[in-house]
């Protein structure tokens, strides 16, 4: 890619001109909206940031949201220790171009601290024991609502997931209970202790975050982009080689040339195979993609039916 | 292209989730993989076909009990728009789900089952769409094929159906025939109903023109936030962050602030720090003025010779939320109004609105969950509002229990 994470933090002055209603806007226009009510309503949130593209996207919307001020929370990023070295290289600088507060905390630190009994065996993933650093973070800094990039698109119980989402003082999230929401209204009442989880890009589709991608030339991690890698064969699935992951005689060592369409941990993200080395191609190859984001890259959620609706009551994203 | 929002009301039984997916897969915008899963839940089901219900059905309670819960959301586009499908749930017990999904649709699709006509959901849902302003509604007349696609069927309903919405507030009505479990007349027309020479489902969705449905004339700005940067370069940059709201904003305008009434002129627009000439409706932009005023989140800025009312007294239809506790005259709440907050009291209940037969109930002591009603109620701030009807989005107001946070009602300003 030829652009520099710099333009990340630099908002480019075509806006200045733009002015037709496009559905782009129309989103953008909601999800700073929500952002500023999170500022309004709010003592001390954050934004859970990850590295992928949809937080990149949220930390735009921030910047253009409280512009020309600096965004006024902290990004928090919960860090498995099993991450794409690509993306924490990406977000180190992208804290330091925002001028926004980073906060880090491990899921390493987490399992040692209460003795947590992790994942073995091959599909080993500290997806689950994120949870329990997330909650430990909220609670260190006192958070009272956390920003997170999830959209309704994704998966079906995301799709029935409030804007404000509310959640008890132990994290979590009753779908039976959700507070109503109307019109552009958000409740973000709450006792101390409870949290508010907040998705202002809840209505986008993947599509709609790859197109603003493009339109705000906003730069992304390489491994979005193809590349070649050597990678772990396994039921179908392209992971990456790393020794995070377990490896037996059934696994196949291979080398193809890929990219993620999403970036999440190494141990449950897989790769596609592409020559898509622009934005452009990227988006070509979505838009005849006939296979889901989650479905095709997100093997943590093909083990239930119900395993996000599960992971979300338990206090996840 | 722009965007559409739409909510679907019906039951299962009059084949709603079936409809949306059946907009859905005729218009290519189901993934090969999740019409896997449909199959595989289907086979084990043993529903014979595919069941394309299940595309929107998301929560496992609502997956074993085969109904929808909650307001679901499905996106999808065609090289015309791109939509927001919104489901709501049809039951009277979940009137409040399909309040909730109302608030932000631009269009309502009312589903009628062909066999049975105009029943009592049918008004209960026209009546919801249009008490919420929504200011397009379409009757689709479902299970044509049941009726032998009978065009007088059909011209029976539609009447019945007019007769209805003759009682209502709908700007714009259009009835069509369908079988969403065929196809005929969502995307494709239908060739067992070549009497039928109207638009498709999908024909009308795609061009009905919600530009139109802006309020462009009451300029209207809730401050949401401060942006006060206080660096070197930026020392006295006082930005008021917000969303328009309704009508336009330029720079140069006259201005008032409410409820203070302290009045000044556009300085600056911004959007994402770069100056921009004017913002309209539905934007979110940054507002600086010419002079130093006091203006805080909940302030509204309007323009200086169109005022909304300020008032303490507000009178309104209310859809009440709350399955826990019931509304009586004299409880306290905060009410939500833009981005004001201010507690306040329930004056009376002056008639509930039997939202089955729109009869009036007079003397009615309490609300519980579901009930739609006319109150009056008395802020402790001002605030600053439009009639609901006039302006949705400076109409609308929510009702939050001050003990349990929750939001118990919704309100339109009348």
């Amino acid at each position: 890619m030829s652009i520099s994470v710099k333009e990340v933090s630099e908002i480019s002055d075509q806006d200045a001109g733009r002015r037709t209603p496009d559905y782009l806007d129309q989103l953008e226009a909601e999800a700073i909206y929500i952002m500023r009510e999170v500022a309004g309503q709010f003592e001390r949130p954050a934004l859970l940031f990850s590295g992928g593209k949809d937080s990149i996207t949220l930390v735009r919307l921030a910047q253009k949201a409280f512009a020309p001020g600096k965004i006024p929370f902290p990004l928090v990023h919960v860090d498995t220790g099993h991450n794409f070295i690509e993306a924490i290289n990406y977000r180190d600088e992208l804290a330091q171009l925002t001028g926004a507060k980073l906060i880090v905390r491990y899921v390493e630190d987490t399992i040692k601290a209460k003795g947590l009994k992790e994942q073995t065996g091959k599909n080993a993933s500290r997806n689950w024991l994120q949870t329990f650093t997330l909650l430990d973070t909220i609670e260190e800094f006192e958070f009272d609502a956390c920003i997170g990039g999830a959209r309704r698109d994704e998966e079906k119980a995301r799709a029935k997931e409030r804007i404000f989402s509310f959640r008890d003082e132990f994290g979590q999230w009753d779908p039976k209970r959700q507070r109503p929401e109307l019109w552009n209204l958000f409740n973000g009442r709450i006792h101390k202790g409870e949290n508010v989880r907040v998705f202002p890009i809840s209505n986008w589709t993947e599509l709609d975050v790859w197109a603003y991608l493009k339109r705000e030339k906003i730069a992304l991690p390489s491994i979005y982009f193809a590349h070649e890698r050597e990678l772990i064969l396994r039921d179908g699935h392209l992971l990456a080689n790393t020794p995070v992951i377990e490896k037996d005689e059934n696994d196949q060592i291979v080398t193809r040339q890929v990219r993620f369409r999403t970036v999440g941990d190494m141990t449950c993200t897989a790769a596609v195979e592409s020559s898509a080395a622009t934005l452009d191609e990227v988006i070509a190859e979505i838009t005849v993609s006939r296979i889901s984001e989650r479905g095709e890259t997100r093997i943590d959620d093909q083990q239930t039916e119900a395993a996000m609706e599960d992971r979300k009551k338990g206090g996840y994203f | 292209m722009d965007l559409l929002r739409f909510i679907t009301a019906g039951s299962v039984d009059d084949g709603k989730s079936t409809l949306i997916g059946r907009l859905l897969y005729d218009t290519k915008n189901i993934l090969a993989d999740q019409m896997e899963a449909i199959e595989r839940a289907s086979k084990s089901r043993n529903v014979g076909e595919i069941d394309l219900a299940l595309l929107t059905d998301g929560l496992r309670s609502e997956r074993e009990q085969g109904i929808t819960i909650d307001v679901a959301y499905k996106y999808f586009q065609t090289p015309k728009r791109k939509f927001i499908s919104i489901d709501a749930p049809g039951h009277i017990q979940y009137t409040r789900n399909m309040v909730t999904g109302a608030s932000n649709a631009d269009l309502a699709i009312i589903l009628v089952d062909a066999r049975h006509g105009v029943v009592e959901q049918t008004r209960r849902h026209s009546l919801i769409a249009s008490m919420l302003g929504i200011p397009h509604v379409i009757v689709a007349i479902n299970k044509m094929d049941l009726v032998g696609n009978s065009e007088d069927a059909f011209l029976e309903i539609a009447k019945s159906y007019q007769e209805l919405a003759s009682k209502l507030l709908i700007k714009d009505l259009t009835i069509i025939p369908v079988s969403a479990l065929n196809g005929d007349n969502i995307v494709d027309r239908s060739v067992n109903m070549p009497w039928y020479t109207g638009e498709t489902l999908l024909s009308v969705l795609e061009n009905v023109n919600v530009l139109k449905d802006q309020n462009l004339e009451d300029s209207r700005f809730s401050v949401q936030y401060v942006i006060r940067p206080q660096t070197e370069e930026l020392h006295d940059y006082r930005g008021y962050a917000g969303r328009v709201q309704s009508g336009t904003f330029k720079k140069g305008d006259l201005i008032k602030v409410l409820p203070s009434e302290q009045e000044s002129k556009i300085a600056k627009i911004e959007f994402g720090g770069n100056e921009i000439e004017e913002a309209s409706v539905l934007e979110s932009v940054t507002i600086l003025l010419e002079d130093d005023i006091d203006i805080s989140r909940g302030d509204m800025i309007v323009s200086l010779n169109n005022s909304p009312i300020v008032s303490q007294d507000i009178e309104a239809l209310v859809c009440w939320m709350d399955d826990k506790k019931q509304l009586k005259p004299g409880n306290k709440y905060v009410l939500q109004h833009g981005t004001a907050r201010s507690r306040c009291s329930i004056r009376d209940i002056e008639y509930q609105i039997d939202i089955n037969s729109y009869e009036k109930l007079d003397e009615v002591e309490s609300l519980k969950l579901n009930d739609v009603a006319r109150i009056v109620l008395r802020t402790a701030q001002p605030i600053a509002y439009d009639a609901y009807q006039r302006n949705r989005s400076n109409g609308a107001a929510i009702l939050i229990d001050e003990t349990s946070n929750v939001t118990v009602g919704a309100c339109m300003i009348e």
